[in-house]
């Protein structure tokens, strides 16, 4: 399947993760991700997989869960509203070390708001999102071809670290088509998963998740999730840099906003401005130590987002105010224009 | 402390584990012969543990193990 | 001498860590002589609950999963469903299956999920220290039910088992108690139908065992088994509620 082909974002998700061997899948219909269910309703059961129709958000990531222990791979999917009922089992996900992809393909809120895209779940993506110490993998894909590498990457970093991996998406993603290539997930070779629930089969039992009463032992096991945190940190970043390798201007967007970003510096280079865009990959781990390298080359930051200012909390640590950063955002699911942004552009640059 | 309590009877042989019961007494309730009662000494987690009363009563029924919640008797006949 | 009673191999030798009279001991020892009788030990998977449930993968020696509360029917579906050829079985309290967990036990046993539940109901939160459970009979005093449950502020007693009759993937379902040795024969058969009724690829099955929670009652073991006999089992019957023969998917 080297062949180039026209297709839509979500399919392109369902697609990919039955190339990264992603065995089974649960969720629950909502708008604007449900194509991924309907592709893998169709899809997994040619490939000996199981598409599973939950009765609600909160009952697919506990199948997720189950299927998870048992050592396969496994994903769902869903939009706003529904992550924020999976993050229960997200949370017992991360403290149980078991392997998953989530897809958000986020929608306006809060509450029901709309099926425009946006970015506003970014603060319950990368900040935990359910309760306890904990933090998920995030991935944030800007084109429809990113969504089926990140998607194989997605699956591989859930074995490597046991732990969940959300890719966040948004409707606009989800629904574009691009002319992609199907490449083969090609990484590292990783370990067995010996930890899977079996059956005892002759061998002492397993446990997958406990109550852990003793402060002291809770503490332990939170401070061995936090040493995984920092490993992720060290290995994982991942970051596109665009435009000026010494612009006078750094903007940071992930996603769609990256996109229309990348118009931003074009548009600008025709006006004289030097302008560096850094595209996260990654928003945990975030690249923190790039984005305050070229932040303090340029003096001067400007983060645009699809929400009211979330990331940008995160350039700023990044910077420690070392530089200016300013912020510019549309909401409930407006999209930001390449002429606003560029005209705010003049305003800080000039 | 004796950890168990061991009685060689005619007909039936009942042996509680001083340390997994309770004291709650539904072995000495169900027992159709009265062969239990309560020890007058706590064992190390502070229950009055049952014990064999007259073991000479007993016939091994096994009642009294059917329904120990702490699955802390066990029960030989012959 | 012969054998009349000895503690069944699948339940770890030592002491539970459950209340005096608290039946949630006799329960796991019950599933643990079915798994040793039908010789599944090596293929069966528990998955555990939140509550004082909670505790039986502390002395079950089975593989276990633990998980959030009210969803181990849904943790149960993703093991069975990624290897079929395992027994797999939930084990849940009134508050976990009954009222958070409502909608992942209504529509795993709609699916006819080939997972089996046992479900512990004692008619109060035992954990949490005794306040109304969705089953917390009329006029039974709790600690959130200070003057007894009436239906006009706090609803009716739920009939789990009557409610998950409504199923068509249910195959079997049955309520038992475990107040003396007769009752414990009986539900022992109950939880080895109930197991065999998943291993024959039936359908969904689950087994409800009544059971007393002295310390929350405010009752000594033996007023508990008393009480559980005279006010909890003319509420809810005992006996099998849904026997299905053949195969459901077939």
């Amino acid at each position: 399947m080297e062949k180039k082909i026209l297709m839509k974002g979500n399919e392109a998700i369902a697609e990919a993760a039955v190339q990264a061997g992603c065995q089974l899948y649960f969720g629950y219909p909502i708008t604007p991700q449900t194509e991924i269910s309907e592709y893998l309703s169709q899809r997994l059961p040619e490939v000996g997989g199981v598409f599973l129709q939950a009765e609600s958000e909160v009952a697919a990531i506990n199948m997720v869960y189950g299927a998870s222990a048992s050592g396969a791979r496994v994903m769902t999917s869903s939009s706003g509203p529904g992550i924020s009922l999976k993050q229960e089992g997200i949370s017992y996900l991360t403290v149980a070390e078991l392997p998953c992809v989530i897809v958000n393909m986020s929608r306006g809120g809060p509450g029901l708001g709309n099926i425009q895209p946006s970015q506003s779940d970014y603060f319950q993506a990368v900040k935990g999102g359910g309760h306890g110490d904990y933090k998920l993998i995030v991935l944030a894909p800007s084109s429809v071809q990113e969504l089926i590498t990140l998607t194989h990457r997605a699956f591989y970093l859930a074995d490597k670290y046991r732990n969940p991996v959300e890719i966040l998406g948004d409707g606009m993603l989800g629904q574009m088509m691009e002319p992609v290539v199907f490449t083969k997930p090609q990484f590292p070779p990783l370990p067995s998963k010996d930890w899977a629930i079996k059956g005892k089969n002759g061998r002492e039992r397993k446990v997958v998740g406990r109550l852990t009463l003793e402060a002291q032992a809770l503490e332990e096991v939170n401070l061995r999730l936090h040493r995984k945190y920092q490993e992720i940190q060290k290995n994982e970043v991942l970051f596109e840099a665009f435009g000026s390798p010494e612009p006078d201007l750094l903007l940071v967007g992930f996603g769609t906003t990256a996109r229309i970003l990348k118009t931003v510096v074009r548009e600008g280079e025709k006006k004289g401005l030097k302008l560096g865009l850094i595209r996260p990959i990654t928003l945990f781990p975030f690249p923190r130590d790039e984005i305050n390298r070229l932040a303090n080359q340029a003096g001067k930051v400007l983060v645009v987002e699809m929400n009211l200012g979330q990331m940008v909390e995160d350039v700023r640590l990044s910077v420690e105010g070392r530089v200016p950063v300013f912020f510019y955002g549309r909401t409930g699911g407006m999209i930001p224009t390449a002429e606003t942004i560029l005209s705010r552009v003049e305003q800080i640059v000039s | 402390m004796k950890q168990k309590e061991t009685m060689r009877l005619p007909s039936g042989r009942v042996i509680i584990d001083q340390e997994f019961c309770k004291g709650c007494s539904l072995c000495i309730r169900i027992c159709p012969r009265e062969v239990l009662g309560l020890s007058n000494r706590f064992n190390s987690v502070g229950y009055y543990p049952a014990v064999v009363e007259s073991a000479e009563k007993c016939n091994g029924c096994g009642f009294c193990a059917q329904v120990c919640p702490e699955v802390a008797i066990s029960v030989y006949r012959g | 001498m012969a054998v009349v009673f000895e503690r069944p191999k699948t339940l770890i030798k030592k002491p539970f860590t459950y209340c005096p009279g608290c039946h949630h001991g006799l329960a796991q020892r019950i599933i643990a002589e079915v798994i040793d009788e039908l010789g599944i030990e090596n293929k069966t998977i528990g998955v555990g609950p939140v509550g004082c449930s909670v505790y039986i993968y502390q002395f079950l020696d089975t593989d276990f999963v633990m998980g959030a509360h009210g969803r181990a029917p849904a943790i149960a579906t993703g093991i069975k469903r990624t290897q079929p050829d395992k027994i797999v079985f939930s084990y849940q309290g009134d508050g976990d299956i009954a009222a958070i967990g409502t909608a992942e036990i209504l529509h795993a046993a709609n699916r006819g999920e080939l997972i089996s539940s046992f479900f512990i109901n004692n008619a109060v939160f035992g954990m949490t220290g005794g306040q109304m459970a969705p089953t917390t009979i009329l006029k039974q005093k709790t600690t959130t039910s200070p003057k007894g449950r009436e239906p006009k502020s706090h609803g009716f007693p739920l009939q789990l088992c009557e409610v998950l009759s409504a199923c068509q993937g249910s195959a079997y379902l049955s309520r038992v108690a475990l107040t003396n040795p007769k009752l414990i024969n009986q539900a022992k058969r109950s939880i080895k139908k109930a197991l065999l009724t998943q291993i024959e690829g039936r359908g969904f099955s689950l087994v409800e065992i009544l059971s007393p929670c002295p310390t929350n009652w405010g009752m000594s073991p033996q007023e508990a088994v008393d009480w559980l006999e005279k006010e909890m089992i003319p509420y809810y019957p005992l006996g099998e509620i849904a026997v299905k023969e053949g195969i459901l998917h077939a």
